[in-house]
């Protein structure tokens, strides 16, 4: 009867196994050699020991794509958040055509990635895009936000907040559920505004803002599509594209447009440990802000 | 005061409403205006024209890119979703040993950059001469993905045993406990887990940038990144291409949206939850 169960269940869970032998375990493991090796795809991998690592910090573009992919991720996951939860806050105290207001803070998150870096050199073109004629009206001369390399990364910033829809859903579904005897009591102790939100619903929610930091902060350190299509790509030459270039597109760079495999190998395992690093670093020192309701696990 | 309030967030939420919503129009409305007029910022086109949309269709094969996308997306989610329905269950539903131990592996792998595995994936790929066709695109979805496996596993979770027990003593086998009972009773999951790939596999460049030449062959975001490249940064700066394209990339998207809105906003929610 056992062996049976467990037999039905393997049958059950083998397209995964074969999957993850294949997809993940088997590359992870090529990946370590390769990341060893000289390679082109064309001619055989040479072992060269640990000279793509070396090479890696001697890279001046290691340095600047590193930092610019930290400078990124530090200005929009915070923002991101600051943003999606004041957001989620409005629409949880609104009591008509909610879900009207839902859907418009939503919809730009079905933007093809692509099309939102379309739309970033449109919208933020500094001569006469939409964002700069905005500003204009109040006087203000907008920068020229896809030329000049102090102005491309905060653009990008911004134009990423159009697609927090996805977590103002998320933090709203977690609104929902703080319960309402902790406003009730916290009214009849004559607690205002403020000081609901800040000692009932942000502790409250904690779990999931803490989630949406880890999750975002993972995602941003590996944002590719939106700078990519607005900055790099063939034919694009008249940009000052270096404030752009993030990790992943240097990474991408070396292993698909100069074929050069083991080091883009060595590349990956770099960043997966700075991965690893950052998000132990945020769970050390955000989770003691964390409440749980039941005690901490 | 608590009128005041209300007006003041009402205000607020249109505000933003107009902010998020915007851009949607405004490229639209380009998409409509010559070249001459694209930045003007009118809302309606001073001189409304359909050029814009009759010179992408002879510029670029957007019928076959849209064929290439429909197709890659269509088998990236129906046999993502059959398969990784099959390994939750299998890991819901029956007892064995090391169970946890494989499912903690599966986890696991939710963890790993993707950067680690691209080149690896693309050699074998490479190797077995399928680089160039649309294959990469999808084919790995035969295996299930961690994500969806997790996510459907944890609705399979909150079903009650009994049900199963009591249809096994009837003789059914467990392939129709699958598919007849658990299946069937998971059908919001199973919605959410085909909207989700449908929409990753709509809107991915990275992929068809790694594994896509030949601009018949590409899908349409793929498609758009290449005209871009064309038009805009060309030395041409045909904008009007180039938003007139990236609105026919993005309306099958919000088509998408509005079809299984309820779907989209629940499956959202229940991610965050479940983190």
């Amino acid at each position: 009867m056992r062996f049976i169960e467990t037999r039905a269940a393997l049958l059950f869970i083998s397209p995964w196994i074969l999957g993850f032998l294949i997809f993940t375990a088997w590359p992870v493991i090529n990946s370590a050699y390769l990341s060893l090796t000289d390679y082109d795809v064309i001619n055989d991998p040479s072992f060269i020991g640990f000279d793509n690592y070396v090479t890696l910090f001697q890279d001046p573009k290691v340095g600047l794509a590193l930092r610019n992919t930290f400078l990124f991720t530090v200005m929009s996951v915070p923002t991101q958040l600051v943003v999606s939860l004041g957001l989620a806050l409005l629409l949880n105290s609104a009591t008509k055509a909610t879900g009207f207001f839902r859907t418009a803070f939503f919809l730009p998150k079905m933007t093809p990635p692509v099309a939102v870096g379309i739309l970033l050199l449109m919208l933020f073109n500094g001569q006469n895009g939409l964002i700069n004629s905005f500003l204009g009206v109040f006087g203000i001369d907008g920068p020229a936000w896809t030329t000049d390399p102090d102005w491309v990364k905060p653009g990008l910033v911004l134009m990423s907040l159009w697609t927090v829809g996805s977590s103002v859903v998320i933090i709203l579904a977690a609104l929902r559920g703080v319960p309402q005897e902790l406003y009730d009591s916290a009214l009849v102790d004559g607690a205002g505004w403020w000081k609901r939100t800040l000692r009932i619903t942000v502790p409250m929610i904690s779990p999931t803002l803490f989630f949406l930091f880890i999750v975002d902060s993972i995602n941003a350190l590996q944002s590719f599509t939106e700078a990519y299509t607005a900055f790099f790509g063939a034919g694009n030459t008249t940009y000052s594209n270096d404030a752009a270039l993030f990790y992943a597109i240097y990474l991408f760079q070396q292993a698909f447009e100069f074929l050069h495999m083991g080091y883009a190998s060595a590349l990956a395992w770099l960043l997966f440990i700075v991965i690893m690093a950052i998000t132990g670093v945020q769970i050390l020192v955000t989770r003691r802000f964390v409440h749980y309701e039941g005690g901490n696990s | 005061m608590k009128r005041l309030r209300k007006i003041l967030t009402w205000a607020a939420l249109s505000a933003f409403a107009v902010a998020f919503i915007y851009p949607f129009i405004w490229l639209l409305s380009a998409s409509f205006k010559p070249r001459s007029e694209v930045f003007d910022h009118r809302i309606l086109p001073e001189t409304f024209t359909f050029d814009n949309y009759i010179r992408v269709w002879q510029e670029a094969p957007l019928a076959l890119w849209m064929f290439n996308t429909l197709l890659v997306t269509a088998l990236a989610a129906v046999t993502v979703t059959i398969t990784s329905a099959m390994v939750a269950w299998g890991f819901a539903y029956f007892r064995f040993p090391g169970r946890g131990a494989l499912f903690g592996v599966l986890l696991a792998t939710m963890m790993l950059p993707g950067a680690v595995t691209m080149v690896p994936v693309f050699l074998i790929w490479n190797s077995l001469g399928m680089v160039g066709t649309l294959t990469p695109l999808w084919a790995q979805n035969l295996f299930g993905s961690a994500f969806y496996i997790f996510l459907l596993r944890q609705f399979f979770m909150g079903l009650p045993r009994e049900p199963f027990e009591a249809a096994k003593i009837d003789g059914a086998n467990n392939w129709t406990i699958f598919t007849r009972m658990a299946l069937p009773l998971c059908r919001p999951a199973v919605v959410v887990t085909l909207l989700f790939e449908f929409q990753a596999a709509w809107t991915d460049l990275m992929r068809p940038l790694i594994y896509l030449r030949d601009s018949s062959t590409f899908t349409v975001p793929r498609g758009l990144k290449a005209l871009l490249d064309q038009f805009g940064f060309g030395g041409e700066w045909h904008w009007e291409i180039v938003m007139t394209a990236s609105v026919i990339t993005t309306i099958p998207m919000i088509i998408l949206f509005f079809l299984g809105q309820k779907h989209f906003v629940k499956g959202i929610a229940t991610t965050g939850s479940k983190g």
